[in-house]
């Protein structure tokens, strides 16, 4: 009998920490299942940050790294000028790279560090307990805008891959999104570009991920997928951004 | 040639001009003859946070025995190259020491108590083609009165320097060397 | 071959010799020369420079290349490395390898950049969050900081920690004669705890994160060990004339240099001062400092900074004879006379007539 759907042998059997309907556990799955397919556990390094995905290490079976907060790019930097035939992969979330971590993922980009980032934008600061986010939406309630994010006080959601689009050292940027089986199909297909980006040594890569936080968008997991189609993609449209040929 | 007097001294020298005068050049000379004649040496710049134009000091220890701390309170030989060095720093000099002043940019006062020489060595410079070249000169007095090192070890240490693409600036490096040595033969110095 | 160099330079320099081939840092005064000489000399030996977009994305360069196993360094100013606390932190925690140069400037705030040893306590105590320790070791010459910085690498490797090299303005921007002969040591244990992917192997993690409860103890239980190991057997000063000494100086780097000399000087007199120079500030040498203290009229710490070394002095000695104080601060270097006048104020008055007639000797 054929095995339709299994567990990659690089995703670690073990309970997950993550909330019911999270999106990370697909994201580290599709990585996982990048990995075995392309046979290339051990030459693949991968980064976790601070926030909810601060324990993707325990979950992928490969050399893993912790970054305090936001400085995944520079310490990924640091990893891949050691190992430059490696795939190295840091795995975000928004607040981590697109708040405290601003500097180091533009000037990443801007040297067009060869190494492939994996952005899991979920609208808000899950494991502290629900803050808004750099990438929180206008009107968005969070536990820091209590009646909604507004633009007076805090300016407007940050569209990470237009952002990087711009310098010349970023070379492929897509944003994809969870929301059905059919985009969670694209987006594995997005991070097989990006890690193939990387090892062409084509420079740096980013695939922003829209990923739904049921928990503190105070929806069920249907409606936060419809959320991530009807509202996020809006302000966050889905599509390459930038694919840069040499 | 000036004969080389062994000397078993300390010599702390105060090298002060506009930044950009050379007067880190004229001290790094000086150390590194220092160094290969087998003496201990310091060097210690001062900076302002001007990076052109501003007063540079240098100061430069060359002994027989260790040397502690590389900052001169009192200094043996002050070299300054333009009036606002001439006037921050001309306290520094000790009792009777050696007073060596670029001329051609400074206006002494009278009644320093100490060996004062005058050495218009802009002007020397400039008669040479190249007015950059005014620390070479005072360089050259300085050797000439002091005679810590023979010329040609000093020779030698610019010819390391200014090898390459610099090569075709040694020959008016020796000429300023020369000229400032011959200078200070000529002038009668007040004590 | 002797040559004359920067303490700046030297630093970097002996880096290279020593195997360091990632350099990561960001410019400030006074550091520049060392920066600059990397950006130089790292591409001559196949090596990585980076002129990072902060101290902070330095000091987390350096965290990534020391995870992988190579050998890193970053280096910059006081106010440069109060922003490197985070990652010097992480760096502990994560128990990696790697070299830090502060060559400190007058502080608080931007201060102005002259010598200065006010990081003494962000240096020996600390400085970032969590019960960490560093290795710090103060040259006091262009040729020592050359020596030390080989030393620090070989200590960083062998006990998978960070260590840094406390220098100021003056030992880093002074030009000294100096050679490069002792090279790095041998025999390091492999790092096999390193990223170097997982192939035919149990993956590596590098991590200062220990949520379980009871883990975290347990962990810094270990690391607590390590540093007590390292007390045991590191521990490095010199000692100059404290044989029968009357009043010991203690001081280290730049201070120590004009306390050599207030020593020599009073080599003339009936009445002996000598000298404790601490080479690694942590661990300290708390041991022969309260030994002498046992021995001695009385102690006298110099430093340039408001008096912070002069704690972990009157730690040591635990009363056993008095501790005095000498700083000067904001970029003032103590000079020899400072320093006798000082010793004048604390010694019988019987002998104070002859101090103060060295103290105009120059």
């Amino acid at each position: 009998m054929k095995a339709l759907y299994e567990r990659p042998e690089t995703f670690i059997d073990t309970a997950t920490h993550f909330c019911p309907g999270c999106g990370h556990g697909i994201v580290l799955r599709l990585i996982a299942e990048i990995i075995d397919a392309w046979g290339i556990r051990g030459k693949t390094i991968g980064l976790a940050p601070v926030g909810c995905s601060v324990l993707a290490y325990n979950y992928l079976d490969i050399d893993m790294c912790e970054a305090a907060h936001g400085r995944p790019p520079a310490v990924a930097t640091g990893i891949k000028r050691v190992h430059p035939d490696h795939v190295v992969f840091a795995y975000q979330g928004d607040g981590d790279l697109a708040a405290i971590g601003t500097a180091e993922i533009i000037h990443a980009a801007n040297r067009g560090e060869n190494v492939t980032f994996i952005f899991v934008n979920n609208a808000v600061y899950g494991m502290t307990n629900g803050q808004m986010a750099p990438t929180t939406l206008v009107g968005q309630k969070t536990a820091t805008t209590q009646s909604g994010r507004d633009l007076v006080n805090y300016g407007y959601p940050i569209r990470v891959c237009e952002l990087l689009a711009v310098l010349g050292g970023s070379s492929y940027l897509e944003r994809v999104s969870l929301s059905s089986p059919e985009n969670v199909r694209k987006t594995k297909k997005a991070l097989e570009r990006g890690f193939k980006t990387q090892m062409e040594k084509k420079g740096f890569s980013l695939i922003e991920i829209l990923s739904p936080c049921p928990i503190y968008w105070r929806m069920n997991a249907n409606e936060a997928m419809k959320h991530i189609d009807e509202e996020m993609s809006r302000t966050f449209p889905l599509g390459v951004i930038k694919d840069w040929k040499p | 040639m000036n004969n080389h007097v062994a000397t078993n001294i300390t010599e702390r020298i105060v090298l002060a001009g506009f930044g950009g005068q050379g007067m880190m050049l004229l001290g790094k000379l000086l150390a590194q003859a220092a160094m290969v004649d087998g003496k201990k040496v310091t060097y210690f710049p001062s900076y302002g946070t001007e990076v052109r134009g501003g007063t540079a000091v240098y100061h430069l220890v060359i002994s027989n025995d260790e040397i502690f701390s590389p900052i001169i309170e009192e200094a043996d030989t002050l070299i300054v190259m333009n009036q606002p060095s001439y006037q921050k720093f001309k306290g520094m000099l000790k009792p009777g020491g050696l007073l060596l002043l670029n001329t051609s940019m400074i206006k002494p006062n009278n009644g320093h108590d100490a060996k004062v020489y005058n050495v218009p060595a802009t002007e020397i410079a400039s008669k040479l083609g190249n007015v950059l070249v005014s620390n070479i000169v005072m360089l050259g007095a300085y050797l000439a009165i002091k005679k810590l090192f023979p010329s040609e070890l000093i020779l030698k240490q610019l010819q390391e320097m200014l090898k390459g693409k610099k090569g075709d600036l040694f020959a008016i490096n020796k000429q300023a060397l020369e000229r400032g040595m011959s200078a200070v033969e000529s002038i009668h110095h007040q004590i | 071959m002797k040559q004359l160099m920067t303490g700046n330079e030297a630093a970097a320099e002996a880096a290279i010799v020593a195997g360091c081939r990632y350099y990561y840092g960001y410019p400030i005064t006074p550091q520049n020369e060392l920066i600059n000489y990397m950006s130089m000399r790292m591409p001559q030996v196949g090596g990585v420079f980076i002129q990072a977009e902060s101290e902070i994305a330095a000091i987390n360069m350096v965290y990534g290349s020391a995870a992988a196993g190579g050998r890193a360094m970053t280096s910059s100013s006081s106010p440069g490395i109060s922003l490197k606390q985070e990652g010097i932190s992480y760096l502990a925690g994560s128990e990696l390898p790697c070299v830090i140069v502060n060559i400190q400037r007058g502080g608080p705030g931007l201060g102005d950049i002259s010598a200065s040893q006010a990081d003494y306590f962000q240096a020996v105590k600390g400085g970032g969050h969590g019960d960490y320790r560093l290795i710090v070791l103060a040259p006091s010459s262009v040729q020592e900081m050359a020596d030390l910085v080989y030393d620090a690498f070989d200590l960083a490797d062998t006990y998978r920690n960070p260590v840094m090299i406390l220098g100021d303005a003056q030992i880093g921007q002074l030009v000294e004669p100096v050679e490069f002969q002792k090279g790095p040591g041998k025999n390091f244990p492999k790092k096999t705890w390193s990223l170097t992917g997982a192939e035919g192997r149990k993956r590596n993690i590098v991590k200062s994160f220990y949520p379980v409860k009871g883990q975290l103890e347990e962990f810094n239980a270990r690391l607590q060990q390590k540093y007590k190991e390292i007390e045991d057997n590191e521990v490095r000063y010199e000692m100059l004339n404290t044989h029968k000494a009357d009043v010991v100086l203690v001081a280290y780097g730049t201070s120590a240099r004009v306390c050599t000399e207030v020593v020599k000087k009073s080599r003339k007199l009936e009445f002996k001062v000598g000298l404790i120079r601490p080479i690694t500030l942590w661990p300290f040498p708390k041991e022969v400092i309260r030994k002498i203290s046992e021995k001695v009229q009385c102690i006298l710490t110099v430093e340039m900074s408001a008096g912070q070394m002069v704690e972990d002095v009157r730690l040591a000695v635990e009363g056993r004879c008095p501790v005095h104080f000498y700083g000067r601060t904001g970029g003032g270097v103590p000079t020899s006379s400072q320093v006798i006048k000082k010793i004048v104020e604390i010694v019988p008055d019987n002998l104070a007539d002859a101090l103060l007639q060295l103290a105009e000797v120059r």
